[in-house]
Parts: C-alpha cells; structure tokens; sequence
C-alpha cells in the first residue's frame, strides 16, 4: 500500500509521519514511535487499555486510523508525567494499589484524568460510569476508587487557597 | 504489637511507576532490530487428521522469511512429566477449533497474515467429543490414542471408613452441581520474542533467548530445550512485566515454542503475540465441572461422612489435568473436619482447547458444591449456616484425613469477622422479600509441598548481594505477575537487614542471572520464595553483624540492625543522632548523602584507629563486612518440610501444602423476580493470610479474588457450539465492569503461621473459592430458589423461580440455538475476526444441511 504524508500532534510535539492509509493510531504509536505506553488487550475496543485523549477525548487507538487524527492533540500515557515525576494521579494508583499487573493502568489514567478534568468531585456513581469504559482483571477496581478518592480530597484541600487568590 | 520497620506497612509495588507512566515494559513492548512478526494458521476443525500441509504458496511471497509446521519441531511436551502429550504446531492430527498448525515470519503483520491465507491443508475431518459423560463411553477415534475411552486420568480415593460414616448420619444430602467454563483473560495477550545468537566458534546458531509473557521462566527453559533439543544452558528465558497470568501463564502455551522455531528456521529475531481470539484458544483455564456431592451429617450439622465424584471437561491435551482433578479431591480436606471421604475424579479428554491452571486450581468448583451443600444441609435442619460451618472447624496442629498437615488456621476467626461485620444475626432472613444474605468458606495451599517435576531440589532460591555502595541487590527467579511478588521479596530482605527498602534492588525471572525458583503459580511465591529470601538475608545479616560486632566492640548478639542504622543494644540510636531517622530522606540514605556530598561507603568508614563506635550506618557496616570477610553475598533457599508432604497413596502428592490460607465470606444480593437478575450489593471477606506483609497488596489480592469469583458467580462462561467458541471476545465473554462491580469490603486476618517468613502465607488465590457459593447461598436466602449451576445468570435463576412456581421456563437462548435461523446465530460466531480466527469449520450444525456424512460428537 502507498504510503502518505500526515502530520500528527502528540504529546504537545508534531511528528511528520509516512504512513499506510489503513495504519491504526495504536500501530502508528507503538511502532512507528515507540510509544508503548498505550496496550493492545482486545483487538476490537472492548477493554479500554489504548486509551489515548484526541482533544482532552478519551479515544480508543486501537480502532482508529491514524491518518484520521491529524489536526488533534492527541495525548498518549507518556504525556501524562507531571515535570518529569509522577503525576498525583499516577502516585496515588501505586499508593492504594490501583495497578497490579499494570496492564490496564495506562488506559485507566487517561479516563480517569477526563474524568477529574470534567468533573471535580464526582460521586461514586459517576466514578463508576466512568471507569466501565475500561476493563481491569486484576483488582476489582475498588482500590482505584481510594486512589482517585485520594487525589480528589487532595485537590479539594489545595483547593481554597486557589479560590482566595482568584477573588 | 507487632515490632518491625519495613513488613506490615502498606507500601505501593516497587515497580508501580513503570505502570502508571506506560515506561514499564512488557513483552509486546519490546523490539530488536531485524525483528520480524510472527502469525500462527489455527485448526478450523475441532478433530481431523492432517493429510497433508503444502506451505509453498505461503513462502513465495514477497516478504516471507519462514514457513514452520509441526515437521520442525515435533518433540512432544507438557507441563506436567506425566503429560507429555502437545507439540508446539500440530503433527498429523488437529484436536480442536484453533489447534495450531503453521507459522509464518514474515517482515510484518500484513504480509504474514497474507502468507497465512496461501498455506494449503487437506484435513480429514474425524468425529469429535465435546461433552465429557458421552466422551467418557469413546471406544474409536480416540483423541489420544493411549487414553482409552477419552479418560486423561482417574482416581478413586476413600479415607476412613465411608460406610460407617453414612450409616452414623442422622441426615444426608445429595445433589448434582454443574460450574461451566471460565478462562482468565489476563488483559496482555500472551507474548513471545525469540532469538539466536551466532557462535563466535562454530558460526552458526548459538545461544537463545527469549522473552515472554510467563509465570514460569524455569519451566519454559526446559521445554524449550527438549523440543529444541539445545542444552539448557544454552537458553535464556526473560520474564518482562506481565499483564496479568492468573494460572494462564503457568504453563508453556504453544506460542512460547512456536516462536523459538520461528527464529531458528529465519534466523532472525521473531516476536508473536496472540490476538484476544487467540487468546481464548490458548485457554487453559478453569474446566467444566460436573459434581455428584453427598454429605451425610448428624442433627447438630457435624459431618460424618462425604462422597464425591467430579468429572472434568479437561478439552484436548493434558494441560494441568492431573494435577487439576486431584487437588478437587485432595482440598476436600484441610477447611473442615471431615472424618471419612470418598472421592472419585474423572479428567476427561474432549475436542475444545484444554483447561489448564485458573486461581483456586481445582479447589473452586467443588468448593462451590461443598459450601452450597452445607447450606441446603442447614436449611434443611433448620441450623444457622454459620453456625453448622463451626461445628466442623479444624482442631490444628493436626493431620487431616487424607494426609493435609494443618498448623495455623485462622479460618474461626474468619467466620466470626464476617458474620459480625454483615450483621448476619441481626439481618439474616429478615431482610426484605428479593433480598438475602449467604455465607461460605473456603482455603487454598501456599504452595505445593511436592514439585510437578519430581526432584528433591528447593523449590526458592534467592541470591543477594551487597557491595560497598550499601546497595543491595536481589537476585530471586520468582516471578512478578502484578502479584506484588517483587515488592514482598524486597520487603523482607530489607526488614532482615535492617534497612531501607529504597537500597533494594530486585531482579527476577531471567534464567541466566536468577537461581532456579519453580515460578508463580499455586500462591508459592511469599511462603517459599519469601523463606528463600529470608535466609538469604539471614546469612548476609549474620556477616555484617559479625564485623560491626568486631567493630564495635560487643558480641553479635547485641548489635541491632534496623531503619539503615547499627548499633549496640546497650545504646539507644537517638543518644548518637536523635533527628538522623528525620533529616536523612530515603534517597540521602540511600547514597551515603552527607554534608552536601555524595559519599561512597568506604570513605565514611571511619579508621580503626578511632576506637571501638557504638553506632554505625547501614553502609559502614557493609563496608566493615567487606573488608572482613570479603565479598558479601548470601543464598538461602526453600524446600516444604517432609512432615507437610501428604500420604503415601496414589496421587497423595497433590493437595499438601506447607501452610493453608482460609477464607469466609458473607455475600448480600438481591434478585429482580421478574427478570431473574441477581445484584451483588456487597461482599464482606475475610481472609487468614498469616501475616500481612503488605496490606494493601494483601488486600489488592483478596478484593480481585473475590471479584473474579463473582464473575464467574454471574456472567462469565465460555459458550460452546460444537467445539467453537462462541464469545472469544472481552465484550462478549463478560466479565464484570466497574458499574457492575459490588463494595468489597476485606478483613485481614492474621494467624501467624509458624512457618512462613515472619508468619506469612498466600493471599492471592484461596478467596475466590468461596464467593460463588456465597451468592448462591445469599440468592436462596433472597428468593428460596437453589442454584446449582454456574454462573447464575437471569436465564438460569428465571427459569428456577419459574420452575418453583411450575412455569414452563423460558428458552432465552433459542435464538442462539443451532435449529433457529442461521442469521441470528451469526453474532456470536467467529467469522468477525477474518485473517486471524478459524473459518466457521463445515461440521458446525449450522452448515450441517450442506455437509452430508459428517459424524460429529460421542453419541447422544
């Protein structure tokens, strides 16, 4: 197959791509750029672990053509890190045991910070919704609860001093 | 209270920001350059013989590098010595749907999924057997021809005297039970890159390596080389991250060999990784059960007698079959005081993809039947559940009927945590018409007392080493599967040594580095690689304490190592440094940080010549040790003490574990009667883990256990059409997501077994056993109907309450049903995944009318 010119944003850099027509964002990540962060589980998006964002959009790469996605900010697992350390996301899955095999855990963080982007203190029915978009095998998803519960009262507390300065 | 600095604190796994960042490397994840892909052509037939394989279609395209069949490599291999029965790509027969039979290399995924369509096959389709009971009457077309009548094995085992104990029951229960099959689906697919090295001296292929997605690096080395027939030494195997095994990575799947092949016949590196479809081919999991229980007990609900006959839908090849069907017998024992046992255990061959190895190995059909007996037993007396569950307790230390030594048993504790905690006196048949509340135990082994291979070799060993530097390095073969196992081993070597578990470094599973540790799998990684690494540290401890006693001047029985300090116990450490614990962080420690300098340890050795110290840090001492007694290495290593190794009789081996883990659960549930939908609103479980190294990790282990079971209590079954599976999918083989995933509220209790390392035993299997019958028992609490198939889904408990009422029941699946329209039946096929599934194979029923003569299944 011919291939073509595009252009992609990732990660908040352009990457200029030859690619196939047919090539999925997931390929095109894991092989093209080594980005290995996002998983292939299912094949046929069903699991949630190639989450990526297209635009703050949880997206699922897996099943995407990659020259569909140019002209978008697509944020990958990579993306994530907070300055180089872990994001307080990412810190506290490993504090309250959130990932065991860590398989699902990239696409996790990438719903779950939509989540906490769009909404600031879900309740626990909304964390649940959520998350079934994503599919874990290993922890029964409850400790992933304690941990966004953790990061959310840890906003919630660095919150206030936020809201002064604003008035 | 409990007086140790590292053990017992809930830490997160020392490998969880590779995880959450997407930096942690999986198989899949890696590549080596001139790496080509690897695609496997599948059986579309559950039982034909392979006439003939023509594959030079498929080599002369542009782009293939290698065409492998079963020719080239046909050594027949198993997990288990006595099951030596696959071979890596199919040898004049194929046994089931998806049974592999070729492999292309090619320079990518589209050109080898290309080559896969131009390998031509001639099949002669033979009959095939799907259900066990008609399996079992198989006299022609075996599908092992050494296995008469499709029976892997069979055991027949009777402890005390089994007449006497029914003819002193004062009631006796009987009852068929049916639990269908389940499969892990682990979420990475399983994974395998291979390559050779060239031979500096001979120049041709040397050495292998391969990486890939296993529980078992030490077990795949050693098939690797009987089907290679290459020395071991010569084979490295490497265990990247693993997504997820739960016993589906415990044994050599075919693709682990297939790609070693691959590689010899390209000579280049090959990476396969299987699809999801491939995936529910692959298997191995938790077979079909069919259970026949009979309990006989006394009017207060003590057992006097139990009969047991379970057959097992064990699919095509041996797999873990023998080891599977006798832990169904052996784990009868071990929970409850049952003084006379009869078990009969039939594994039995039939043409599906085989069942192997699944959390709770053996234990959780039957545990389903067992636990939802006693509950109809109590119903029946009029007892409290929980209460017929205590009057059979264990009375440890104590020998079991059937050989299972018991020392530390926390399962009273368990049963009184969860009935308190549910409110069961207050709640229990009280609770509003619809909903109920249901209680269940169960156990499982730390470990195998005996080796699958027979030896008399440890089944841990741990090597660590430490330099002068202070860092501490651990070499364990054990291996990390999202289990925590890393994390617990570093966790004890630094609670031994006294220091930071910033300075341990742990590297695991890799054959070439790591000394042998059998792999993860029957919950043996904390008791015995654990009591490796214990004694390993011991022995490291014991040099280090020698040279800073020297050094100090006292005895070594008085120096005490802990947090990165040594010192006297005459002394207190804050007399020395009283802010030292606070100001140094864990990476200043690490490193010998002082003063704005990084320091090596032996440039804060202080001379001799200062005379005797009272306190010394971690890296003084280890520096003091090195120049005394020379490198500083220690090994330790585990082997199950004979006294826990079982009976003598047939199959004895299996089922003695050095420790047990014991579980109760309490399950409350509500059930729509219209619809027949059950909801689970919460499980309370509690868990006798020994002694909790890690909490939340011990807790992250028991929570997933419980969930996984109640998946299997709910929704989750491999559906089967004539040997095709019909939802090889994550959408459609349904396991629970979050908005259907109940409170799970885990209770750790701790009976500290003498045993384990600090009195440690497993935590990651021995729940799941109990939750399916939990909810069953909880759905009759709810609406009076007893479920004795899983998973009880709407269909099944519909169609009880119907039969309770004398309603005809309600065929939901009757569009599924081979006699419906063929369209419908279409959705839940195979076909959606053209170019790496099977061809719906011309014997299904639904192609029937157009295949005349073909003889399919073992009689009606």
């Amino acid at each position: 197959m011919k291939k073509e010119l595009i252009e992609l944003r990732i990660n908040g850099r352009a990457h200029e791509l030859a690619i196939e027509s047919n090539k999925l964002l997931l390929d095109l990540l894991r092989q093209d750029l080594g980005l290995t962060g996002s998983k292939r589980a299912c094949d046929d998006s069903s699991c949630g672990s190639c989450t990526v964002q297209m635009d703050g959009v949880p997206m699922l790469a897996c099943t995407m053509l990659a020259a569909s996605c140019e002209g978008q900010e697509i944020t990958t697992v990579e993306g994530l890190a907070d300055h180089g350390g872990l994001a307080a996301l990412q810190k506290a899955y490993g504090d309250f045991g959130g990932a065991q095999c860590g398989f699902c855990t990239p696409g996790f963080m990438m719903t779950v910070r939509w989540l906490l982007a769009n909404n600031s203190d879900p309740s626990e029915q909304e964390i649940r919704e959520a998350l079934s978009s994503n599919l874990c095998r290993c922890t029964g998803y409850s400790q992933m609860y304690q941990a966004i519960r953790a990061v959310i009262e840890a906003e919630q507390k660095a919150a206030p001093t936020e809201m002064v300065g604003a008035k | 209270m409990n007086d140790f600095s590292v053990i017992g604190k809930s830490i997160a796994m020392v490998d969880a920001a590779g995880k959450t960042t997407g930096a942690g490397k999986y198989t899949d994840d890696l590549s080596l350059s001139g790496m080509l892909v690897g695609k496997i052509l599948h059986s579309p037939y559950p039982h034909a013989r392979i006439k003939q394989i023509d594959v030079s279609r498929a080599k002369a395209l542009d782009g293939v590098v290698a065409v492998i069949t079963g020719a080239d490599a046909p050594n027949p291999y198993g997990i288990l010595p006595v099951g030596h029965d696959e071979t890596a790509l199919a040898v004049e027969k194929v046994r089931y749907v998806g049974d592999h039979v070729a492999c292309v290399a090619a320079i990518s995924e589209e050109i080898a999924e290309n080559a896969i369509e131009l390998i031509d096959v001639e099949y002669e389709p033979l009959p095939a057997y799907f259900d066990p009971e008609d399996s079992m009457k198989a006299e022609s077309d075996l599908i092992h021809e050494n296995r008469p009548h499709n029976i892997e094995k069979d055991y027949h085992h009777v402890f005390g005297d089994l007449d006497k104990g029914f003819a002193d029951a004062d009631y006796i229960a009987e009852g068929r039970y049916i639990a269908n099959e389940v499969t892990h689906a682990a979420m990475e697919p399983h994974s395998t890159l291979a390559n050779f090295e060239l031979d500096p001296h001979t120049g041709k292929l040397g050495r292998l390596t391969v990486w890939s997605s296993t529980q078992v690096p030490y077990y795949l080395q050693h098939k690797l080389s009987l089907v290679l027939e290459m020395p071991m030494s010569q084979i490295r195997v490497i265990k990247p991250l693993v997504g997820g095994g739960f016993g589906g990575k415990s044994e050599i799947i075919p693709l682990e060999i297939i790609a070693a092949v691959a590689a010899r016949a390209a000579r280049a590196p090959v990476k396969i990784t299987y699809t999801r479809e491939e995936v529910f081919w692959a298997h191995r999991g938790r077979p079909r059960t069919i259970i026949d229980l009979k309990t006989g007990v006394k009017n207060d609900g003590r057992m006097t007698a139990v009969a047991c006959k379970v057959i097992q839908d064990g699919g095509a090849y041996c797999s873990y079959g023998v080891v599977t069907i006798l832990y169904s017998g052996a784990l009868l024992g071990a929970l409850y005081d049952i003084p006379n046992i009869r078990y009969d255990g039939y594994r039995v061959l039939t043409n599906k993809p085989a069942c192997g190895a699944m959390r709770g190995h053996g234990t959780v059909n039957v545990r389903f039947a067992f636990e939802s007996q006693m509950d109809e037993i109590a119903a029946k007396l009029n007892l409290d559940p929980a209460a017929v569950r205590r009057v059979n307790l264990l009375k440890p230390p104590t020998v079991t009927v059937n050989g299972l030594r018991v020392l530390s048993y926390g399962l009273p504790e368990c049963i009184d945590q969860v009935v308190t905690r549910s409110g069961w006196k207050e709640r229990k048949g009280k609770l509003p018409k619809g909903r109920g509340l249901g209680v269940a135990c169960s156990h499982y082994v730390s470990g195998a007392a005996n080796s699958i291979i027979r030896s008399d070799m440890p089944h841990s060993t741990v090597n660590i080493k430490i330099d002068r530097d202070g860092g501490v390095v651990v070499y364990t073969g054990a291996s990390e599967i999202g289990q925590g196992s890393d994390t617990m081993t570093a966790q004890v070597v630094a609670e031994v040594l006294g220091c930071e578990i910033a300075r341990v470094k742990v590297i695991a599973a890799d054959t070439d580095l790591t000394p042998i540790d059998l792999g993860s799998y029957s919950s043996r990684v904390t008791f015995m690689a654990g009591n490796a690494a214990l004694r390993a540290a011991e022995q490291v401890k014991k040099n280090i304490v020698s040279a800073a006693a020297k050094r100090m001047n006292c005895t070594p029985d008085d120096v005490i190592m802990r947090d990165g300090h040594v010192w006297k116990s005459s002394t207190t450490l804050s007399e020395y440094n009283p802010t030292l614990s606070d100001s140094l962080d864990e990476h200043e420690a690490a490193c010998g940080h002082v003063d704005g300098q990084i320091l090596r340890g032996s440039v804060l050795q202080t001379p001799k010549e200062e005379g005797p110290k009272d306190h010394m840090s971690f890296e003084e001492a280890v520096v003091a040790a090195i120049d005394f007694h020379g490198a500083l290495t220690g090994t330790g290593s585990y082997a199950p003490p004979v006294a826990a190794r079982g009976g003598k009789h047939k199959g004895g081996g299996v089922g003695p574990s050095p420790a047990y883990s014991y579980s109760a659960q309490v399950a409350e549930v509500s059930v729509d009667e219209e619809t027949g939908e059950v909801t689970v609103h919460k499980i309370w479980a509690a868990h006798d883990c020994g002694r909790a190294l890690n909490p939340v990790a011990v807790e992250g282990q028991v929570i997933g256990s419980v969930w996984m079971g109640l998946g299997q209590a709910l929704e989750e079954e491999m559906v089967w059409k004539d040997g095709l599976l019909m939802n090889p999918g994550l959408l459609e083989y349904r396991s629970p997501s979050s908005a259907e995933s109940p409170e799970i509220e885990c209770i750790i209790v701790e009976s500290i077994d003498p045993e384990g390392p600090f009195g440690a035993k497993e935590a990651g299997e021995g729940s799941l056993a109990a939750t399916i019958p939990a909810i069953s028992n909880a759905i009759y609490d709810a609406v009076g109907v007893r479920l004795r198939e899983a998973p009880f889904t709407p269909e099944r408990v519909l169609a009880a309450l119907r039969a309770k009422k004398g309603m005809k029941r309600i065929e939901m699946t009757e569009s599924v049903d081979p006699t419906a329209p063929r369209k419908l039946r279409e959705h839940g096929g195979s076909l959606w995944f053209r170019g790496k599934g099977p061809m719906r194979h011309p014997l299904d029923p639904a192609r029937r009318g157009t295949n005349a003569g073909s003889p399919m299944g073992g009689g009606e």
